[in-house]
């Protein structure tokens, strides 16, 4: 199971507590993560990423491991321990405004 | 019993105001989807428990709430999973995508951007959300780059009625300070077919066909910070308001200027009369008075409060010239705040009740018209929107 920790507004969006755990088939890459969340809480879809353009919405980043991985490809793999479900990937809202 | 429901949409959550027939008890729920901005929340006027608001962020988007209790519980309209014999389908939850196809949309246009270059249409965020007169699925989202969606499903899907942002006068369309937004949306009760659309800074339009061709209605309009002032389109028109008994006379705040049309729009000319100042944001009409009035003057270009710190309501009781202030019950000194375009309603009880939000938090109500005022709450979050619904 995949790991997924959402800022607190999309966890109440999602009606969810703490951590998401998602089923994701095939390659374990940032896009199919994305695909398996907003399938589960189809109200997260636009949230994150643009409807139509599925580019990153400006003000959010991706973590896991320690590292940035915001730039990264949609389709690299994210790393092995995310895909175990050792470590949570991480959506982040920037800290920015009032 | 009869009473009230004011829907207040704030920049950091929304609120539900219930009063009894007096309008003298409240209770205040909220706030609702706490730390987003609320632009607009409104019933429906075929049945009084469905609302719609439209919460956004500059984080995460646009979503769209529903409610069928009344605002006691809310979802997001295609939130929910639903699996169809061919699994589950993707959400188009919130999406609002503007019509390119070559069936029914122009190719994506393009607008004028701030330093005067061809600009695309991009997506922001529902500005007003206008229900229909007689169906509580369907509803009109009014949005920033300004175009206009309809859902006829609960708000699980909308499309664009591509008409107007096509219709041909789009590339003279520009933003304004707050963005290029429709915030207008008005639907005619004598006649189906009839809309109207405002939008910032384009002006007004209409439709006769249920919102599929539109055009241009800013004849008499004239904007002295435009290249050409009589322009066809390119006028900041900030609110219109129509009475519900005669809906071809419309009534409409510009960013200068409080205009009057008798001819569904094909026509204005200037009602501003002695107003201490004649640009402002909201208007609205009493609600069994077509020709009684409101406005709230604002201090431009560069303030945006209320002139001498003193927060004045203005009622035309001749629909426009002759303006009265209505001060009983508001601040009369040291007051600075704004009244924006959708923060003010009136219910249809007997006397008509008055409603408005500022950006200071506070909303007021008039129990009698507008002649007195006290305040249902002070210290809400910047009132972005107030709309009220008569319980009966």
């Amino acid at each position: 199971m995949i790991r997924v920790v959402l800022p607190p507004h999309l966890r109440t969006l999602a009606q969810v507590k703490g951590e998401v755990q998602l089923e994701v088939p095939g390659r374990v890459t940032r896009g199919a993560v994305l695909d398996a969340l907003e399938a589960r809480y189809p109200m997260l879809r636009g949230t994150i990423r643009d409807h139509v353009t599925e580019r990153r919405r400006p003000f959010l980043r991706f973590f896991a491991c320690e590292r940035d991985l915001t730039h990264d490809p949609p389709d690299a793999p994210l790393p092995e321990a995310v895909a175990s479900g050792a470590e949570p990937f991480l959506v982040i809202g920037a800290i920015a405004g009032g | 019993m009869s009473g009230v429901r004011v829907l207040v949409g704030t920049r950091k959550g929304a609120f539900i105001l219930t009063g009894d027939g007096k309008r003298k008890q409240w209770d205040v729920s909220g706030p609702h989807f706490a730390g987003w901005e609320i632009y607009h929340m409104k019933g429906s006027p075929a049945d009084a428990n469905r609302l719609y608001a439209s919460q956004s962020s500059g984080w995460f988007g646009q979503i769209i709430q529903r409610s069928c209790d009344g605002g006691k519980t809310w979802e997001t309209p295609g939130g929910v999973l639903e699996k169809t014999p061919e699994g589950f389908p993707k959400g188009e939850s919130n999406k609002f995508a503007y019509d390119a196809s070559p069936e029914t949309g122009k190719p994506l246009t393009t607008h004028q951007w701030y330093d005067g270059t061809q600009h695309p249409w991009e997506f922001k965020r529902v500005w007003h959300l206008e229900p229909s007169l007689s169906d509580p699925d369907t509803a009109y989202a009014g949005v920033e780059d300004a175009g206009l969606f309809r859902t006829s499903d609960g708000g699980k899907t909308w499309q664009e009625l591509a008409g107007l942002r096509g219709h041909g006068t789009g590339p003279k369309w520009q933003p304004g300070a707050g963005g290029m937004c429709l915030h207008t949306v008005l639907l005619d009760p004598s006649n189906p077919r009839r809309m109207y659309v405002a939008i910032s800074a384009a002006g007004a339009f209409r439709s006769d066909d249920g919102g599929t061709t539109w055009k241009p209605i800013n004849r008499g309009l004239r904007s002295q910070y435009i290249p050409d002032p009589n322009a066809e389109v390119g006028h900041c028109v900030h609110r219109i308001a129509l009475h519900r008994s005669r809906p071809a006379v419309l009534f409409m705040q510009k960013h200068w200027d409080v205009m009057r049309s008798d001819d569904a729009g094909d026509s204005w000319r200037e009602v501003s009369g002695n107003l201490p100042t004649d640009f402002g944001f909201v208007i609205d009409v009493h609600a069994h008075e077509p020709e009684t009035i409101y406005v709230v003057p604002i201090k431009s270009d560069s303030e945006h409060y209320v002139p001498d710190g003193k927060l004045r309501m203005y009622r035309s009781r001749s629909g426009g010239t002759e303006w009265e202030p209505l001060t009983k019950g508001l601040p009369q000194r040291d007051c600075y705040v704004n009244v924006l375009r959708d923060a003010m309603a009136v219910d249809t009880l007997e006397p008509c009740g008055v409603y408005f939000g500022t950006t200071g938090g506070q909303v007021y109500a008039s129990a009698d018209a507008g002649d007195s005022w006290a305040p249902i709450v002070r210290d809400l979050p910047a009132v972005l929107s107030v709309e009220v619904q008569t319980l009966r």
